[in-house]
């Protein structure tokens, strides 16, 4: 099984005199030609500096991108074209910048294969320190190497959980067939490949193959990372997909029933989290369009889940809604004192025609509206069932809506039968209670 | 009537998956999230892929990644992860890499108020990427432009080969709405041009007459797909040849440029007797169509146009529209943003310009107070 080389004749690769660059395209034309693959069966994704020279190099599917960023698009890539062999080529320059994508390539496992050139500096811009380099290096950056401490890459890859770490060097006698190995392998697989840089960091300081062979002979890393074995990303992903039914846009509501009134219409619930102001306020949207009006609805609350205040903003209206702000509400239902005081300044907005059914003890800011007070406590309504109940009331009164809108909404709104009869009976308690009120 | 209740996110989400989106990545973001939660929903189950980022840097490049596979891909994020987009937008200019980009935007500046509207990203929509190239910006102002204008941007990165932006805000995206389902517009849906067959593959090379090149994707059989964000040539290999670079950017200009009235959306209502066009766009159009009728019934009438396009700059449209009027305003939620775009085109310097940018939506009393004096 084996195919003829890739190498693009007319891009022959130019590097510095004796750079380690020039052994990793010559093993990986011999992985690709022992693997017997084409050239549009592999897409080379390389990053920048000297590593991103290679998808020049051969005859395949290529892409160059943003510095740090090659695994980002091979992801992409990959998650479209299962079938292709994926090869990212990143300096140690790419391992700091895209560290982050580099260690969720880690922890997604999808099969692309990532050979990381580790000269042990920024080669292209001049010898600057890199995440790799020694303390004890010279670089062109001064001192600053000396003070931190150099990232060991294939502890950083078994640590963040690939299960293919390979730490070798590009003396390597079988190189070409670590990266066979690796672009074989089903999952993320990484290779880091000791390098020398003559033209930067080997002019200042002593690095031999000999040195580097030494260096990725003792490292532990050779392939499989058994504790990290797993299914890979792309083939769970799409098991997971094909498990799933189709889903269509949900069906729209015609009108069922004569809308009361179609001249704008706002109602406003203050309550706090956990009072469900949001999920009532889509039930009165629901309720209004049962009557064919239209509806907007905005809401209010903090990012505290269970404590703030809660609002929820629900305008209706016969005609187009333009403005979606509320100016003066027609209902203000008012169950809990956070929402009251984070709107205190509407209630200064109220007409005389205005309604404000309040939970028994809530402090309220004056206005002209009239206030119905309902024990809702004394009623057997809990304190997260208020602002649906709030709504009961209104429909109960006739004002904005009615109790067959409201039905409407419940059963369009919730599937559970548990849920339809506990609010229809709600619905019950209160229009009785409301009626003996005399609201 | 057959009406739903959306959000603008949802909407923008369906219109996606009617226009044949087949990808999206985001990373969590107030007012955008519900993008993401929406697709996660609605993608998968018809055979898309979804997914979320290590950050929206991640999100981006799998989305550019999708695209070159050939993929119609899509992100969204709210005005910090634009920063953290544009050098990947740049490179999605440079690649001619077609992909929507949603701007859920919030108030700034920096991450601001998550959950509080503007229009403050407009202008960086337009700048953020490097080089100065444009861009195409939509911007709804109701949840049914939600819609359809995310169908229209995709169709318009696949027939320019290049980012589109929807420029949305929390005021639409967190705000719900009922949509008649019988009188949304629907676009045709337009896939990207493949190369026609037996011949090599030019990656940037324009057939004569066109100003976009074919799109083969990475992973196609046969011939092989190059992308690459160096300065190249029609190979897709970098080049110094600088008679043909200067070529190739002012393609990159001209082809939106000289094309944007092909897709200048917007909505006009000509008021009778009024001496005064008020110019808006986004939500706070929404203000501004109220103030009209308002004013008309004041026997002050005014007109209107609201701009859905934002760029290019739709010159043509605001010159033709605005040459009757003796006063012109322009209402947005933001510094000003807009209003130098205005003034640039109209070469007038006594544009009335009313603005606010304190989170809440311009009213349109104050929209009115402005214009009665």
């Amino acid at each position: 099984m084996s195919s003829p080389s890739l190498i693009n004749p007319s891009r022959p690769p130019v590097f510095c005199p004796g750079c380690s660059h020039e052994n990793i395209v010559k093993a990986l034309d011999r992985a690709f030609v022992n693997l017997g693959l084409a050239g549009d069966q592999i897409c080379i994704v390389s990053d920048i500096g000297c590593s991103g020279l290679f998808d020049t190099f051969f005859n395949t599917h290529a892409v160059h991108g943003l510095h740090g960023r090659a695994l980002t698009y091979a992801a992409g890539i990959k998650m479209c074209r299962p079938e292709l062999k994926v090869v990212v080529t990143l300096g140690d320059g790419g391992i700091g910048i895209g560290g982050a994508h580099f260690l969720a390539a880690c922890k997604r496992n999808l099969d692309l294969t990532l050979i990381i050139m580790n000269n042990f500096n920024f080669g292209m811009t001049g010898g600057q320190h890199s995440v790799t380099t020694p303390k004890d290096s010279r670089v062109s950056t001064s001192f600053l190497n000396q003070i931190e401490k150099p990232l060991s890459v294939g502890e950083v890859a078994a640590a963040a959980g690939a299960p293919f770490v390979y730490v070798c060097s590009a003396y390597d006698k079988d190189f070409s067939r670590i990266l066979e190995e690796a672009i074989k392998f089903e999952g993320f697989s990484v290779v880091e490949v000791k390098e020398i840089c003559p033209g930067r960091f080997t002019k200042w300081n002593k690095l031999t193959p000999k040195m580097l062979e030494e260096a990725a002979q003792s490292s532990s890393f050779r392939g499989l990372v058994m504790e990290n074995e797993r299914a890979e990303y792309g083939q769970a992903y799409r098991d997971y997909l094909a498990s799933l039914s189709p889903i269509n846009r949900p069906d729209g509501i015609k009108a069922q029933f004569e809308p009361i009134e179609t001249k704008r219409y706002e109602v406003l619930i203050l309550g706090a989290a956990g009072q469900h102001a949001v999920t009532a306020g889509g039930v009165l949207a629901l309720a209004a369009m049962s009557a064919g009006l239209r509806v907007t609805q905005k809401n209010e609350y903090d990012i505290t889940v269970l404590r703030g205040p809660s609002i929820a903003e629900v305008i209706f209206s016969g005609e187009e809604i333009h403005y979606t702000g509320i100016k003066s509400p027609n209902v203000v239902i008012a169950v809990a004192q956070e929402g009251i005081d984070r709107r205190r300044s509407v209630f200064k907005a109220l007409s005389a025609d205005s309604l404000i059914i309040c939970d028994r003890g809530l402090e309220l800011p004056d206005s002209k509206a009239d206030l119905l007070e309902v024990d809702f406590k004394s009623l057997g309504v809990k304190k997260s069932q208020r602002a649906f109940a709030g709504l009961a009331v209104m429909a109960a009164m006739n004002r904005g809506i009615t109790m067959d809108m409201l039905r409407f909404a419940i059963d369009r709104r919730y599937d559970s039968e548990k849920i339809r009869k506990e609010m229809h009976d709600m619905m019950k308690t209160l229009s009785q209670g409301v009626i003996k009120s005399g609201g | 009537m057959s009406t739903v209740f959306w959000g603008g996110n949802e909407a923008i989400a369906w219109g996606a998956v009617d226009a044949g989106c087949r990808f999206f990545a985001g990373y969590p973001i107030t007012p955008a999230t519900t993008i993401l939660h929406t697709m996660l929903r609605v993608l998968p189950p018809n055979g898309g892929i979804v997914m979320q980022g290590e950050d929206e840097i991640a999100s981006i490049g799998f989305c550019i990644g999708a695209s070159m596979a050939g993929y119609k891909a899509m992100t969204a994020t709210s005005g910090p992860g634009i920063s953290l987009y544009s050098e990947n937008i740049s490179f999605a200019i440079a690649c001619e890499i077609p992909l929507v980009i949603v701007d859920v935007q919030r108030l700034g500046p920096s991450t601001g108020s998550a959950t509080r509207g503007a229009d403050g990203d407009i202008q960086f929509l337009r700048w953020a990427n490097t080089g100065g190239f444009p861009t195409i910006v939509l911007c709804p102002s109701t949840i049914a432009d939600c819609y359809s204008l995310t169908i229209h941007a995709f169709n318009l990165a696949e027939i320019f080969r290049c980012p589109v932006f929807i420029a949305s805000n929390k005021e639409i995206g967190m705000t719900r709405e009922t949509v008649d389902l019988d009188k949304l517009e629907r676009p045709d849906v337009i896939d990207r041009k493949e190369p026609p067959e037996g011949q090599p593959y030019m990656p940037f090379r324009v057939a004569p007459y066109e100003q976009v090149p074919y799109f083969l994707p990475v992973g196609a059989k046969g011939r092989l797909s190059r992308f690459t964000s160096s300065t190249h040539g029609e190979d897709g290999y970098i080049t110094t040849n600088s008679d043909f670079i200067e070529k190739q950017n002012r393609r990159l200009e001209e082809k939106l440029a000289k094309a944007v009235g092909e897709f200048t959306f917007y909505d006009y209502f000509q008021a009778i007797d009024s001496d005064t066009l008020v110019i808006s766009y986004g939500i706070t159009a929404r203000s501004a169509i109220e103030a009209a009728r308002a004013l008309e019934s004041l026997g002050r009438p005014v007109s209107l146009l609201i701009l859905k396009t934002l760029w290019p700059v739709p010159e043509d449209l605001i010159r033709r529209k605005a040459r009757d009027y003796k006063r012109i305003a322009v209402v947005e939620m933001n510094m000003g943003l807009y209003l130098r775009e205005i003034q640039r085109v109209l070469c007038r310097d006594d544009i009335i310009s009313i603005t606010k940018m304190n989170g809440t939506l311009i009213t349109p009393e104050e929209i009115m107070e402005v214009l009665s004096k």
